[in-house]
């Protein structure tokens, strides 16, 4: 104890020194006041506002009415929406995701094994990845339209069946897939550049050991690129809770619905409800419907699960990454 | 170790948080409470200042809304009009809600009437009506009950859509019909007799598209067919209860039956955009739309050389007594919450929705249907026989309108979602159904307004 109060005796600085720190702890301050700023406005207090408004009525254009739990217990037993709509995000997530990451990591191997014309196929892969999302989409669906498709020509040629694709809810959503995978370019790079980092020389010792090409993967590649896949598992999962554009736009133009301006939301999640995603359903309660408060309340469930998922997934990462902490 | 599972744990929330604030941005506004401001005692012997009109038109229709801006003006030299175009209402009710002033607000959506009404989002007009002795009887009934909510009237009405059947004549006549059906059944028969098939049996052209989603086929606007209606008096929905809409549906899935789901769905998906020069109907695909009074001056532009006739839409075999009746809505125009120079804006209102020679020259412009029983009658109203039919709608006592709500038209899209589904054979049971809908709305409509 006594010990204690001496070192503290001892450690404490003169006060010109203290001057100097404080000078110096104001100058970081300084800098760091911008994006402390920036935060509050722009993150903190919308969070915070976000999470009362969810406990209210609020239309916009009225005063918020604190309601208590009403938008949350409407959530829960009133809503038959909300679950179709979390059911399809869930469906994404669990489909398009993985998806997207397999083929994603399919196309860099098999770019990385081309022997010439490497930065050709790099390229012809990644450039969907530019096209904007709207464009991308209206293409798409016309591509694939049950009707004038040249996708259902060809099956047809072929005598094979004629899916109505975008306009059929056993479809619909396998037709975002195959969407998702067309613009794989994105992910495909980063795979790309962790693939070809992958040291040789393990490579090198692999072989000597005399591995087969799934034992070089599962304990060479996959090791190595493990790291790549978590943040491509976790920026894949929160962008499918977030999934909207793609859906919309499939929608709309699928269900002839495109032209209209401000849209006909009773084909929301055209056909048959199967594209609603989470995401849309609270922008049309929200600014359609003009249930801010409701809204409000389901941003705040999808910020809960958003950060259950993403925790779950941090936690999962000490075992599944190589090198992570308390690994190997 | 911990610092790092604390900086992942604050990654992980992080990440989450952006959606969540994303959201919370956007809706930050204000929400100012109810301002009603009332008219002074007299009008003022002159007006002055600058009056900001936002409007939705845009292109050719805009151009007709600021001649009539022009007209105002040179009969008000003191006030100078400040025209925004092309502003729909998500925009006009954020910048409300942000406390933006805008003197006069021009909306498409007779629907949100009840909220703007209800939040003061546009203010009460009744002062104002009553000093300068504005007769509202001058405007029909069913424009009267979409322009107020709840006994306070906060909009007037600018023009209207009416909705008919638009039928091609070629095709009929080929088909062995001189006219058009007249009852549900009468339009069945016809569709199937007109409906092209080729060798595979895909269908080549549509006497009638059935399918709920498909151009401007919405239960809405086939209800006054059936003579539906959508709430009971005591404000619940009478969905499960009005036999209407239990024709209406059956109606429907009969002539979706004959067709196939399937195939009718590939069809449409091959069809034009409705708002295209590859419309179904001007395209010569389907043989009979339901659809607006607008169509006419699409056709006049798009296809010039179609043969085609327009009627009220058929009726329900038993209600034979409803026919000539339709669907109305329309464009609604009021005073924003905040308005800098009310007088003034009043004074434009006025004129845009009152006033004949205006009314006329902006029906005459943009092809709607006046909203005025003078401007209706009047000879310089440019019209000619399909017109006219709109116009015969419109003033029959029968037409009806969507009610206006406080929750807006959630009411609608709900019973769009329920039929969507009905006709593709996933609801077993019709009755069952509907009281599902009627539930369904019940709720939402207490969410909107919960104590």
């Amino acid at each position: 104890m006594t010990v204690a109060v001496e070192t503290r005796s001892v450690g404490r600085p003169r006060p010109a020194l203290r001057s100097k720190r404080r000078r110096q702890r104001l100058t970081v301050l300084a800098f760091l006041t911008p994006w402390l700023l920036g935060v509050a406005i722009f993150f903190v207090y919308p969070l915070i506002d976000t999470i009362y408004l969810s406990f209210t009525r609020y239309d916009l254009l009225s005063a918020p009415k604190w309601i208590g739990l009403t938008n949350y217990q409407f959530m829960l037993t009133k809503d038959p929406q909300v679950v179709q709509a979390a059911y399809n995000t869930l469906w994404l997530v669990v489909i398009l995701v993985p998806a997207r990451m397999l083929f994603g990591l399919a196309v860099a191997t098999l770019v990385t094994r081309l022997k010439s014309g490497l930065g050709v196929f790099r390229t012809v892969f990644y450039l969907p990845a530019l096209v904007p999302p709207v464009a991308g989409v209206l293409a798409f669906v016309f591509l694939f339209n049950p009707a004038t498709g040249p996708v259902n020509q060809i099956l047809g040629a072929l005598g094979l069946p004629e899916p109505l694709w975008f306009n059929d809810p056993s479809w619909s959503k396998p037709s975002l897939v195959l969407l998702g995978l067309w613009g794989i370019g994105d992910l495909m790079i980063i795979f790309l550049a962790s693939l070809l980092d992958v040291p040789k020389e393990q490579y090198e010792a692999a072989a000597l050991d005399g591995v087969n090409p799934w034992q070089r993967f599962r304990f060479v590649t996959l090791p190595n690129i493990s790291p790549v896949l978590m943040f491509a598992a976790i920026t894949g999962v929160i962008a499918a809770l977030q999934y909207f554009t793609e859906a919309v736009v499939a929608a709309s133009v699928a269900s002839g619905q495109a032209t209209t301006g401000g849209g006909n939301s009773a084909l929301l999640g055209y056909p048959e409800g199967s594209t609603l995603t989470y995401a849309q359903w609270l922008y049309v309660m929200g600014f359609k419907n003009y249930y801010l408060g409701y809204a409000s309340a389901l941003a705040v469930v999808m910020f809960v699960v958003s950060l259950g998922v993403t925790l779950i997934l941090l936690r999962r990462a000490r075992s599944l990454v190589y090198g992570a902490e308390g690994t190997r | 170790m911990s610092t790092i599972r604390g900086r992942r744990r604050t990654l992980a929330v992080s990440a989450a948080a952006a959606g969540l604030a994303l959201l919370a941005s956007g809706c930050s506004g204000s929400g100012a409470g109810d301002s009603t401001a009332s008219a002074a005692s007299s009008a003022p012997a002159k007006l002055t200042g600058t009056v900001t009109f936002w409007h939705f038109f845009t292109d050719r229709e805009a151009a007709s809304i600021q001649k009539a801006v022009d007209t105002f003006v040179a009969a008000n030299p003191g006030v100078k009009v400040d025209v925004k175009s092309g502003q729909d209402d998500d925009k006009t009710i954020q910048a409300i809600a942000a406390g933006q002033p805008i003197d006069v607000v021009l909306s498409y959506s007779t629907d949100q009437i009840g909220k703007f009404c209800s939040t003061g989002a546009w203010q009460d007009l009744s002062s104002y009506i009553k000093r300068d002795g504005v007769d509202i009887n001058q405007i029909p009934t069913v424009v009267r009950d979409y322009t107020q909510f709840d006994g306070k009237r906060c909009s007037m009405p600018m023009l209207s859509d009416t909705y008919g059947l638009y039928y091609n004549k070629k095709l009929l006549a080929d088909a062995g019909y001189s006219a058009p059906p007249k009852t549900m059944s009468e339009l069945s028969a016809m569709a199937e007799k007109l409906t092209k098939l080729d060798g595979k049996g895909a269908i080549q052209v549509a006497g009638f598209v059935p399918t709920f989603g498909f151009y401007e086929n919405a239960p809405a606007h086939f209800a006054p067919s059936f003579g539906a209606t959508w709430f009971k008096a005591d404000g619940t929905s009478n969905i499960g209860s009005d036999p209407g809409w239990a024709s209406m549906m059956t109606w429907q899935k009969k002539l979706v039956d004959f067709y196939g789901y399937d195939k009718l769905t590939r069809f449409t998906a091959g069809l034009g955009q409705e708002f295209s020069a590859d419309n179904a109907f001007e395209k010569g695909k389907v043989a009979m739309i339901i659809d607006g009074e607008y169509r006419n001056a699409f056709i006049k532009a798009e296809a010039p050389t179609l043969e085609y006739g327009t009627a009220p839409f058929p009726t329900d075999d038993s209600k034979a007594n409803l026919y000539g009746a339709g669907y109305v809505t329309g464009n609604v125009i009021g005073i924003g919450r905040g308005a800098q120079n009310p007088e003034a804006a009043w004074a434009l209102i006025k004129f845009l929705s009152t006033d004949t020679d205006s009314v006329v020259a902006v029906a005459n412009g943009i092809k709607n249907v006046p909203t005025t029983i003078p401007a209706l009658q009047s000879p310089a109203l440019e019209k000619d026989a399909n017109y006219q039919t709109f116009l015969d709608v419109f003033a029959n006592a029968n037409s009806t309108t969507t009610p206006t709500t406080a929750s807006g038209k959630a009411y609608q899209d709900t019973l769009g979602t329920f039929a969507e589904k009905w006709q593709s054979g996933k609801i077993p049971d019709l009755a069952a159904g509907l009281t599902t809908v009627d539930q369904q709305i019940n709720d939402q409509l207490a969410l909107g307004s919960a104590p």
